[in-house]
């Protein structure tokens, strides 16, 4: 034998073992997944950490031995927050990849886009995106048979603000809203719900994405006399709202921000600024302090840890969506296997599924299944966050 | 929680839209003094803010400098981008035309604002006040110590640029460009060094206006694009190359918007600015201190 000869025969030999040992667990195929999330561009702070959750708990489910000793195969695609670039991904898993249901995209805005496949194709769609729009047909008024959704509302959270201020006895609140599609949804529905909790709005002001001081908006609220004031924007706008609010002397007017407050990072840069505002946040922002006996104490927790373990960096509530979605579609697999309308009608008949946004309760007429319970009401106190009574 | 009297509301409108102002002026200022030697809009002047805002917070927050020694590294370091700019991007053009150097600077400043998302991502970042954040109370109005800082410094580059353009010879050197850069070159002026100078000088401006806003503002890697245009907007009012003009364009800019935010909506904040910008372009399109016979001659 030449030289030549035995590396050739050494090679085969090699990626025949090589072949045989991969699989540690022998799985009796697979059941597909697929995932698009806008991993990369303006909006990766969404994507990344919801690409990073799925991946995790892929692996974890295969390490456990697979779905009905199935493999969980998850493929995942990056819209990077293009919605053509959603609708082609979307399209790709189901007419190649042929996948038994889609997770994501990660925005209204991507979702919107893919939706209409989900009814072509019949195949399950659970979005990670917002807007009640993506499972709620506004002019049929009814649910979208094919897509749930994950994430709380924006009514939601106006719900539990105003609960909250309602059982503290404020009935005169100033709005503040920033004038991107964030914040005037969230106005939209602080106006819409306010008489329905007997709130009255003595100022509605607004400010710019990009403004570098809100003195003069606060003034004017100022001027109105408020019980309390909402602020409904996401970004530094929000941090410097806070700090002005404090420079101008307005601590004793308490400030309530919405959920897109629920980043340590906001309290960090609001430099003492922050403490005694108001947020509504889901369980999973919160799990440490959560009281032992909460429902959701347990899957946060694992989650938290698990997430640490990994990545090695804190989380983020925007993984929390990806989690539920893969949960829930995992669970459906698990009863059903993969059969779409199959698993619809399993994802349409879930009830008391414990996840990290809220304990979800699916029907026929609610694609979202959460409710404003789903929001805890917290309170920054010494620069963290703490349960607000 | 004492309430708050119409006046002290005007007031405290009129302080936040003179801070505001001052620093839209100084970004004004940074255009001008381009504009002056080589008759383009450098549409990178807002970037130059947004680097002066963000090295200044590695430099004093993450490193640990002292402010006393910050403030000048940061407006080296910005000045250095500002030479850079020249040497790579305006210099090399071989037959420059307004129109392909101001291209230039685009692409400049989209390069700029890329490279600044990279090295410190896109969260805003925080400087600590220069003075603390105690506010003091003026007619029940606030105001922050920061905000001297700003308007201070706008008083001191106003005064220094008028003693470099009327009291020394390179100073009148760039006026000279700015008059006519061919006989200029003919009495022995460098016209690409002056080029080289105005963009310097107006980096070091940018920084200025950056470092001094950003513990007001927070700053981060897009901030520069709304600055450039509001800065744009104050120089057009007061009349592109005047300095005058580019202060008092500027605090008008700065005063209107908040006056029009406070006492009829905050939702219009930046029509309102617009509306005037518009207004007065139309009854002397040469802006409050421009001079339509010179602007007649310049090729933009």
């Amino acid at each position: 034998m030449t030289l030549r000869k035995i590396t050739v025969l050494s090679t085969i030999c090699l990626f025949a073992v090589g072949l045989l040992a991969g699989p540690a667990l022998a799985f009796e195929g697979s059941y597909k997944v697929g995932g698009v999330f806008s991993v990369t561009g303006r909006t990766s702070f969404l994507g990344d950490p919801e690409k990073k959750t799925a991946e995790m708990l892929a692996e974890k489910i295969n390490n456990a031995g697979g779905i009905n000793g199935k493999k969980l195969e998850l493929i995942i695609y990056d819209s990077e927050g293009d919605a053509t670039k959603a609708n082609l991904a979307v399209r790709k898993l189901i007419t190649q990849d042929k996948v038994c249901a889609v997770i994501g995209p990660s925005l209204s805005g991507t979702s919107m886009a893919v939706v209409p496949l989900a009814a072509k194709y019949k195949i399950p769609l659970v979005s990670c995106a917002a807007s009640y729009k993506i499972v709620w047909d506004d002019k049929e008024s009814k649910a979208r048979k094919w897509v749930f959704k994950t994430p709380q509302t924006d009514t939601m959270a106006v719900q539990a603000i105003y609960t909250y201020l309602k059982k503290k006895g404020v009935n005169k609140i100033a709005v503040l809203s920033v004038t991107s599609g964030f914040g005037a949804s969230g106005r939209g529905e602080l106006l819409r719900l306010a008489p329905g909790y007997g709130m009255k709005i003595v100022a509605d002001e607004k400010y710019g994405p990009k403004d570098t001081d809100m003195t003069v908006q606060l003034t004017k609220i100022k001027g109105k006399n408020p019980q309390v004031i909402v602020n409904w924007s996401v970004g530094p706008t929000q941090v410097v709202v806070l700090r002005n609010w404090k420079d101008l002397g307005m601590t004793s007017i308490p400030f309530y921000q919405s959920h897109g407050f629920g980043s340590r990072k906001n309290i960090e840069l609001a430099a003492g600024a922050a403490e005694g505002v108001y947020c509504p946040l889901g369980a999973v922002n919160v799990s440490e302090l959560l009281p032992d006996n909460h429902p959701q104490k347990a899957v946060t927790m694992q989650y938290m840890k698990d997430y640490a373990a990994k990545y090695n960096e804190p989380l983020s509530s925007f993984g929390g969506h990806a989690w539920d979605a893969l949960e829930l579609v995992a669970d459906a697999l698990k009863a059903v296997g993969c059969d779409k309308a199959k698993i619809r009608d399993y994802l349409e008949n879930t009830q008391g599924f414990v996840g990290q946004h809220g304990v979800f309760n699916f029907s026929a007429d609610d694609h979202i299944g959460l409710d404003k319970n789903a929001f805890q009401m917290v309170v920054v106190k010494n620069g963290d966050w703490a349960l607000a009574k | 929680m004492e309430t708050i009297t119409f006046t002290g509301q005007v007031f405290q409108y009129l302080v936040t839209g003179i801070t505001v102002g001052s620093v839209y002026a100084m970004v004004a200022v940074g255009f001008n003094i381009i504009y002056n030697v080589t008759e383009i809009i450098n549409f990178a002047q807002g970037e130059f803010v947004m680097l002066g805002g963000l090295i200044m917070v590695f430099l004093h927050v993450a490193v640990g400098l002292p402010l006393i020694l910050a403030f000048p590294a940061t407006v080296a370091l910005v000045t250095l981008v500002g030479v850079l700019l020249d040497r790579l991007a305006i210099n090399p053009i071989r037959r420059p035309t307004v129109l392909s150097l101001i291209i230039a600077t685009i692409a400049a400043s989209i390069l700029i604002k890329g490279t600044a998302m990279f090295i410190w991502g896109k969260d805003p970042f925080d400087l600590p006040a220069f003075s603390g954040r105690d506010p003091i109370i003026v007619l029940g109005a606030v105001i922050q110590p920061q905000y001297f800082w700003v308007i201070g410094f706008l008083v001191l580059i106003v005064i220094v640029l008028t003693f470099f353009f009327e009291r020394t010879i390179i100073g009148k050197a760039m006026s000279a460009c700015a008059d006519n850069p061919d006989a200029a070159s003919l009495v022995g002026i460098d016209v690409k060094r002056m080029v080289l100078l105005s963009f310097a000088l107006s980096a070091a401006i940018g920084a200025v206006a950056g470092i001094t806003m950003t513990p007001i503002s927070l700053m981060e890697y897009d901030r520069g694009a709304m600055l450039a245009i509001k800065g744009f907007g104050a120089a057009v009012l007061g009349g592109l190359g005047s300095f005058p003009g580019a202060v008092i364009g500027g605090l008008i800019l700065g005063v209107i918007e908040s006056l029009g935010a406070g006492l009829i909506s905050s939702g219009y904040k930046d029509a309102f600015a617009l509306i005037v910008l518009l207004f007065v372009l139309f009854f002397k399109p040469s802006g409050i201190f421009g001079n339509i016979e010179i602007s007649k001659i310049k090729r933009f």
